[in-house]
């Protein structure tokens, strides 16, 4: 025992780039741990690649459309953020209660897990009518645009990329059971994976061939079909909108037996009370 | 002399384990709770108490054994008894940014409260919450915080009532008021306790048995009264360092 110890005998520097260093340290071990926060880092730029490619290759080829039904990207945009504020509606409530660490306290009380689907369903509802009905009544004075112009078909498509936004939410919700706050970021991300094929600024026409047929088992591709065909030939595409709310039936069961099947996972691991740590 | 009248078993667990992987959390547990009783269930830091009362509750699945609450099968019909028990644990925590009302009144509709106003209202007088009951949780200290989780732990009067590290945040002063408050309970509802705890004077005062765990396994169990005699020791603590050194120099052997 030489008497020296662990600590360095001068007063700490100003400035130390070793502190510096130790901290980056602390975000690279964060970084490498966690799967879905480097996945995160390659998401954006290769999904803005992708969806701001294929806008530009359609309008280089079809630059008189836009003046053919003046406000179908504002509409794009707002029924685009339907579908997202319904899934953020339902993944962000859930994470509520993962943030206050209060899902374990919440599962044994009688509610069932069925319940609490609902329950955050309820909550997006809410949650989109306010952030996207003040964002509809603006476009109206700024860019005399308004889109409950498109009448009784507007319900049936704010309906279906509601359902839509739901089942992914719960499957969004159950992969943040499973794998803790790692899982987070899919809140805000998984959607956004989807919007280039969804059609949203653009015809499903205008995908490569093979990538048409992902396109038509989303649901959302329909419903922006169906919202061009309201604005262009002003026509209501009932065959659309039923195909949708079939493709949304299967995906509504797919999303709530994914967070059941989480929810027993869970319960299997021990999760439950330490999801928030 | 006339038999004493039999009290009504609440819990019967038998042979539970739960395993992680290769780690056994609990290893062939076997109890059973009566009616009114306090029990405490001891042990040091992994010993797999939290892992017990997590699987009592339903919140976590065991790898084998059958676990009997009220009369209902935990694994299977956890549902037609959970409005019966509730629990309190430091790993839970109530939204910080709701007050102790809004978040009291959330639980009191979960477990299906009759007039939920009127009975947060009166569990908040009887647990002196009542000046702070609209102030944001987290604003609490821990302290009030602690007894805005109990309050929420007795909102439907339970029949069995879970406690993990009950006083572990507390003051001396506040834990001694909070174990008043829980023996009052106790005596006037006839509600069972199972009380995982490290504090002994806590659980020499509260709890009429104590179930010492070790590595998963119950490696002793009786009165505290019981044990001490047993063990030839003044107090619980002694009781329970004997039994965690005694085994560790019998595996160092």
């Amino acid at each position: 025992m030489t008497g020296e110890r662990a600590h360095a005998k001068a007063p700490p520097a100003f400035f130390s780039a070793r502190r510096v260093w130790a901290m980056a340290l602390r975000y690279f071990y964060l970084l490498r741990g966690s799967w879905p926060r480097i996945a995160e880092l390659i998401y954006w730029p290769t999904v803005q690649v992708i969806l701001w490619g294929l806008i530009t290759r359609f309008f280089v080829t079809h630059s008189s459309w836009l003046a053919q039904a003046g406000g179908v990207l504002i509409a794009g945009v707002l029924l685009w953020d339907v579908l997202f504020r319904s899934q953020l509606g339902v993944a962000v409530s859930f994470l509520e209660e993962v943030w206050a660490r209060n899902v374990g306290q919440l599962f044994v009380t009688p509610l069932q897990p069925y319940e609490l689907m609902l329950s955050l369903a309820a909550m997006s509802l809410l949650r989109t009518l306010i952030g996207v009905v003040p964002a509809a009544l603006i476009a109206i004075p700024l860019y005399s645009y308004s889109i409950f112009t498109m009448g009784l078909p507007l319900i049936a498509f704010f309906i279906n990329l509601m359902i839509f936004g739901w089942a992914m939410g719960l499957a969004v919700s159950g992969c943040i059971m499973r794998y803790g706050l790692g899982a987070e970021s899919l809140a805000w991300l998984a959607i956004f994976a989807l919007a280039p094929l969804s059609g949203v600024y653009y015809p499903i026409s205008t995908l490569p061939d093979w990538v048409q047929p992902l396109a038509w088992a989303l649901p959302m591709s329909y419903v922006f079909e169906g919202m061009r065909a309201v604005m262009f030939e002003h026509i209501f595409r009932t065959d659309l909108i039923l195909s949708a709310l079939a493709l949304n039936a299967v995906y509504l069961v797919a999303g709530g037996s994914a967070f059941l099947g989480f929810f027993r996972i869970a319960r299997r691991h021990g999760l439950l009370l330490q999801m928030g740590e | 002399m006339p038999a004493a009248p039999l009290r009504r078993t609440v819990v019967r667990v038998d042979r539970l384990t739960k395993r992680f992987g290769a780690v056994t959390a609990i290893d062939g547990v076997s109890f059973s709770l009566a009616a009114g009783a306090t029990v405490a269930l001891l042990g040091g830091n992994g010993a797999g108490k939290t892992t017990t009362i997590s699987i009592l509750l339903g919140l976590l699945l065991p790898s084998e054994g059958t676990v009997e609450v009220l009369g209902e099968d935990m694994l299977h019909h956890r549902h037609r008894v959970l409005h019966r028990i509730n629990f309190s644990s430091p790993y839970v925590e109530m939204p910080k940014r709701l007050t102790p009302f809004e978040n009291l009144t959330v639980y009191g509709h979960l477990y299906g409260i009759s007039n939920v106003r009127r009975r947060v209202e009166a569990i908040a007088e009887e647990l002196m919450l009542t000046p702070f009951l609209k102030r944001p949780t987290g604003t609490l200290s821990a302290g009030q915080r602690s007894r805005v989780a109990l309050a929420k732990a007795l909102l439907n009067e339970p029949e069995l009532l879970l406690l993990d590290e009950l006083t572990a945040s507390l003051d001396p002063d506040t834990a001694d008021w909070v174990r008043g408050f829980l023996e009052r309970y106790r005596v006037r509802t006839g509600a069972t306790v199972l009380l995982a705890s490290h504090n002994m004077l806590e659980v020499e005062r509260l709890c009429s048995d104590v179930l010492m765990m070790k590595a998963g396994r119950i490696v002793d169990r009786g009165s505290p009264a019981d044990l001490i005699a047993r063990y030839g020791r003044r107090n619980l603590e002694e009781v329970f360092l004997d039994i965690a050194r005694r085994s560790a120099e019998a595996a160092a052997q």
